[in-house]
Order: structure tokens, then C-alpha cells, then sequence
């Protein structure tokens, strides 16, 4: 299991400390500038804390192998880049690299998953956005990780994307129970994605829980400074805002 | 073997021989031990020390986009030729040329030197941006200094030989060069092809390789000390030759399914062919005096480059996505 461990770095994380469920969708939230990404980034092993530590199955993940490491945690990163053309296959195979082999099955396994069978041969450049999306979380998929962590994947989808890859990642927690950590800016779509909610402020952990709890109308008035309610049932639950919380900004913590 | 790989391969099998026969004096009806002789001594090397060469500045330049991410990277931007070309320069400057070794060791010290400086400037963790950095500020010092040592020139002899061996040729050189040069850039082309993997995993940025179990450090290692065999060697036994680096992955790229690892191969061969025909063209040109390579390649290369450039601007996408 990935945990936090009073994990830090410099001002921007102070401490957190979290275990990462398996087969739960966990969604990273907060302002902008609250430690979101260097919390995910942390947990994938991509930066190392200035304190405390990240642990999979309790061995500090800059203790393990690089590739040891990769091949547990999968990580997708904000904005990813493509430098170069590559068909989708081959983008997808990349997956393999931490397994040094280049196994076809997990490839094809992660292409059919995403729904890609047919553009498999197809070079990046001629995707949507919606397309290449789904072909990076492919990449991730290719190499079986236990935890998937994806920083922001739904920036710049449309609504029809970002439902579709919502279901592709809850059906690879639920059905496939990998430990999912997804960074979501959007609450309306953190409510109905996650199973549970990690809400952070100032690089500290504000809240913790099921979506009803951590995005109370208490919590994110501490957090974000705003009046808002969750109208809808639960699973298409819609944020209604009223306005700014008259002490917006110097927002105490909750409780 | 890749398909990029064997039509290359295929190419370079034709233009050896070629290159044998072609030249001021061509291998036709001449007497035999003569002809043999002129192949033995003078042709083969030098058809060789063009292979040799080439294929280094091929697979350097093709593994520097891939590290850089950037299809108009060349070796150069390491500081590591520049760096040669200082070691050599100064042996010339110091009256040491004449010996035969003393040239290719000093400049193969400037080329570890600028390689020192890079691993020292840019060492750990500190990221493709301040590496690249790193790298011009060594190849501007490289090149002020060998401009000072110009400049210094004892006497005006020494001056010529050294801006003539700065423009880069494979003239008048001999087997005791390819002994020395070619099991130095088989070496760094292994090296750099153990990087390959790795620059795949690039192709998705910095930290998605490094999310992939990529050990960011140890390939800074393995490329600068790849480039610094490959180009090191090559500037110790042939001078400047610009712009190889540069072109050849270009060349190649399309026959490739675009993978940085599928790149490195058929560039040392595309980058074998091109110098080799390049010199054998040279060699026939009805010239008063030979046109040096380096110049030549560089007055083919400079437009090939600005074309590059105006195809970006045009919305061209150079293999990229």
C-alpha cells in the first residue's frame, strides 16, 4: 500500500500523512498553489521530500529501484508532452520500459481497455485531445502498476472526455482494484469521481474522507472561501455556489 | 535489423568501393601495384576514417535530439567538440602537431575537459534546461580560447596549419588514425544505444521518464560520455566537421517508426554514408585545391538547416508531435 509518512517539501508540502486505499478512486483537492501536485508528484517518487516519506508497502519509495518503483506506481503527468510521433502502439509500449520486456499482451490489454484497438497504428499527432488522453493513461496501464496517480487528467477535455475517462479509471479501482490517485480541480467532478477526497490547503491536509465530508459546505468555505451547497443526487452531485464567504481569504480550518 | 538499418547498411556496402576507385587519379588502368597501393595507404584509410567519423557524428546527433526533445539539436551544443578542437589547437600552437600522437591525445584531453566541466556544471538533478546551458557556455569558452591561442600564434606557419585543420578534413591521413578513432567511437556508440531505452522514455518528458524508472542521472552520464567518445574522437582525427550531427537523424527519421532507440543506429550508418560520399565527391571535384570537407559539409548544411527552419514556420512538424 503507497502512504504519506509526515511527508514534506520546503514550504510547498508540510506534513501530510495518508494511506492510499486500493480499489478506491482518491481525489487530490484544493486552491490553486495548495501543494496538489507536489503531494502527487511526491507519491509517484518523481520528487524527493525534504521530510517525512513516501512508502510503498512500507520500503521509503527512494529506497526502491527506480524501475522496482515504476513498476508498482504508475504516474501521468500534468500536461504530458510528446516529443515525437510515435504510433499509439508504440507510445503505449513505453509502458513496458520499468518491465524490460516488451510483452504484447499488457499492451493490448491496456489499448483494449481504453478502447484504442482500432487507432493502434495510428501516429499521435493525428488524435484529439480526448484520443491522446486516453492513449497516456493506456501508457500507464501497459505496465500493471498497483497505483495509478494522474496529475489533472481532465484539464482542457470536454464534458463527453471527461465522463469517459472518469468511468475508465473508477472501473480500474473497482474492477481491477489498483489504488487510483487523481489531482481534480473541478469538485463537481472530484464528488462524483472519487470514493474519497483529500483536500488541501497551505500544503497541509484539511480534510480527509468520503466526498460528502471533505467537501462539506464547511470545508470548502475554510478552504476556498466561497458559500456553496451540493445539489443532486448522489453520483451526479452539482455544486451551487452563493457567493463569497464574508471571510473569504483568512479562511480558518474547520471544527 | 531494422528496415532503415538495411537499405542504409545496403548503401554504405556500394559506396566504399566507390570510394576506392574515385579520386584525382580514378583506379582505372593504371599499373596494379601502384593502384594497390594507393588504395591501401591513402584510399581505405581515409574511406574508413570517414566511416568512422561519420558514424559518430550520426548516432551523437541523433541520441541529442532525443535527450533534448529538440530536432535541431546538435552535438556541438555539448561544449565537448569545441572543447577538442581547443586540445588541438593547442598542440599546434605549441609546435607539438609534428608528432603524430600528441595531436589527437590533447585534443581527446579537451574533449574530457569539456566533458568534466558539464558532469561538474550540471551534475546532479539539475535538469535538461541548465545542462543545455551548461553546454553552450563550455563551447563559448571552448571557442574564445581557441580563438586566443590564434590569436597568440607563434608564427604565421603555425597560424595557417591551425585555421586549415580547424575547417575539418580527412586529407593525407593514415591507418595510425583509424586505429585510434574507430575503437573509440564503436565504444561511445555502444554507450550511447545502452541510452536509448531511456530516451523513449523521454519522448513523454523529464517526469514521466523519471515516474518510468528512469535514472535521470545516470543517463546525463551515459550520453555525455557517449558524445564525448564519439565527437571527441572524431574532431582528434578529422577537425570541425559541422553539421552531420544535425542532418542525418533528419534524414533518416522518416524511415524509422520515430523512436528515439530506432534512430541511433541508422544514424551512425546514415552518417557514415553522407561523409563518405561527401569526401569521395570532394576528392573528384576538378578544383585547384581540395575543398575542405568541413567547409563543404557546413555550405551544405547551413541551408538544409534554415530549410528545417522554414518548414517549422510553415507548420511542418519535423517528427514531431
Amino acid at each position: 500500500m503507497l502512504e504519506a509518512h509526515k511527508l514534506a517539501l520546503d514550504d510547498r508540502l508540510r506534513g501530510v500523512c495518508t494511506k492510499i486505499p486500493a480499489g478506491r478512486v482518491t481525489a487530490i483537492c484544493g486552491p490553486n498553489g495548495a501543494g496538489k501536485s507536489t503531494l502527487i508528484r511526491l507519491l509517484a517518487g518523481v520528487l524527493e521530500p525534504t521530510g517525512g516519506e513516501a512508502l510503498m508497502d512500507r520500503v521509503r519509495l527512494q529506497d526502491m529501484h527506480p524501475r522496482a518503483r515504476a513498476r508498482e506506481v504508475g504516474y501521468l503527468p500534468q500536461q504530458p508532452q510528446i516529443a515525437w510521433d510515435l504510433s499509439v502502439r508504440n507510445l503505449v509500449s513505453l509502458g513496458r520500459l520499468a518491465h524490460g520486456d516488451a510483452r504484447a499482451e499488457p499492451v493490448d490489454a491496456a489499448l483494449a481497455a481504453m478502447g484504442l484497438e482500432t487507432l493502434a497504428d495510428r501516429p499521435v499527432s493525428t488524435l484529439s485531445g480526448g484520443e491522446r488522453a486516453r492513449v497516456l493513461l493506456a501508457r500507464v496501464l501497459a505496465g500493471e502498476p498497483r497505483c495509478i496517480l494522474a496529475d489533472e487528467p481532465f484539464a482542457s477535455l470536454d464534458l463527453a472526455y471527461q465522463t469517459s475517462l472518469a468511468r475508465h479509471l473508477r472501473e480500474q479501482a473497482h474492477e481491477h482494484g489498483r489504488a487510483v490517485v487523481v489531482v481534480v480541480h473541478g469538485l463537481t467532478l472530484a464528488h462524483n469521481l472519487a470514493d474519497r477526497v483529500l483536500l488541501l490547503k497551505d500544503g497541509m491536509l484539511r480534510a480527509e474522507g468520503p466526498p460528502e465530508y471533505a467537501l462539506s459546505p464547511d470545508h470548502l468555505r475554510a478552504v476556498f472561501g466561497v458559500e456553496a451547497r451540493w445539489l443532486g443526487e448522489p453520483g451526479a452531485k452539482v455544486l451551487s455556489l452563493a457567493g463569497e464567504a464574508p471571510a473569504s481569504g483568512g479562511a480558518s480550518p474547520p471544527g | 535489423m531494422s528496415r532503415a538499418s538495411a537499405i542504409l547498411l545496403g548503401c554504405l556496402v556500394l559506396a566504399i568501393p566507390l570510394s576506392l576507385i574515385a579520386g584525382r587519379t580514378w583506379i582505372f588502368g593504371i599499373e596494379e601495384s601502384r593502384a594497390l597501393l594507393i588504395i591501401a595507404e591513402l584510399r581505405l584509410p581515409r574511406a574508413l576514417l570517414a566511416v568512422t567519423v561519420g558514424a559518430g557524428l550520426g548516432a551523437a546527433g541523433a541520441a541529442m535530439q532525443g535527450y533534448l526533445r529538440n530536432p535541431l539539436a546538435d552535438p556541438g551544443l555539448f561544449g565537448i567538440a569545441p572543447g577538442a578542437a581547443l586540445g588541438a589547437v593547442l598542440s599546434f600552437s605549441f609546435g607539438l602537431a609534428a608528432s603524430g600522437w600528441l595531436l589527437p591525445i590533447l585534443s581527446l584531453t579537451g574533449a574530457g575537459a569539456a566533458m568534466a566541466l558539464l558532469a561538474l556544471l550540471a551534475g546532479r538533478g539539475s535538469g535538461i534546461a541548465l545542462f543545455t546551458l551548461a553546454g553552450l557556455m563550455i563551447a563559448s569558452l571552448a571557442g574564445a580560447l581557441t580563438s586566443l591561442v590564434i590569436s597568440l600564434a607563434p608564427n604565421p606557419w603555425a597560424l595557417s596549419e591551425i585555421v586549415t585543420w580547424l575547417m575539418g578534413a580527412l586529407t593525407d591521413r593514415s591507418w595510425a588514425d583509424v586505429m585510434l578513432a574507430a575503437p573509440l567511437t564503436l565504444a561511445g556508440i555502444v554507450v550511447l544505444a545502452r541510452a536509448a531505452p531511456a530516451l523513449d522514455a523521454l519522448t513523454l518528458g523529464e517526469d514521466a521518464a523519471r515516474s518510468m524508472g528512469v535514472d535521470m542521472d545516470r543517463l546525463l552520464a551515459l550520453l555525455v560520455a557517449g558524445v564525448g567518445l564519439t565527437i571527441g574522437s572524431g574532431v582528434a582525427v578529422a577537425g570541425i566537421i559541422g553539421f552531420v550531427g544535425l542532418m542525418v537523424p533528419h534524414m533518416v527519421r522518416p524511415l524509422t517508426d520515430r523512436r528515439p532507440s530506432s534512430l541511433i543506429v541508422p544514424s551512425a550508418l546514415g552518417g557514415a554514408l553522407l561523409v563518405l560520399v561527401a569526401d569521395s565527391v570532394l576528392r573528384v571535384l576538378p578544383l585547384v585545391s581540395e575543398l575542405r570537407l568541413g567547409i563543404a559539409l557546413s555550405l551544405i548544411g547551413a541551408p538544409f538547416f534554415l530549410w528545417l527552419l522554414l518548414r517549422l514556420r510553415r507548420g511542418g512538424t519535423l517528427g514531431l508531435t
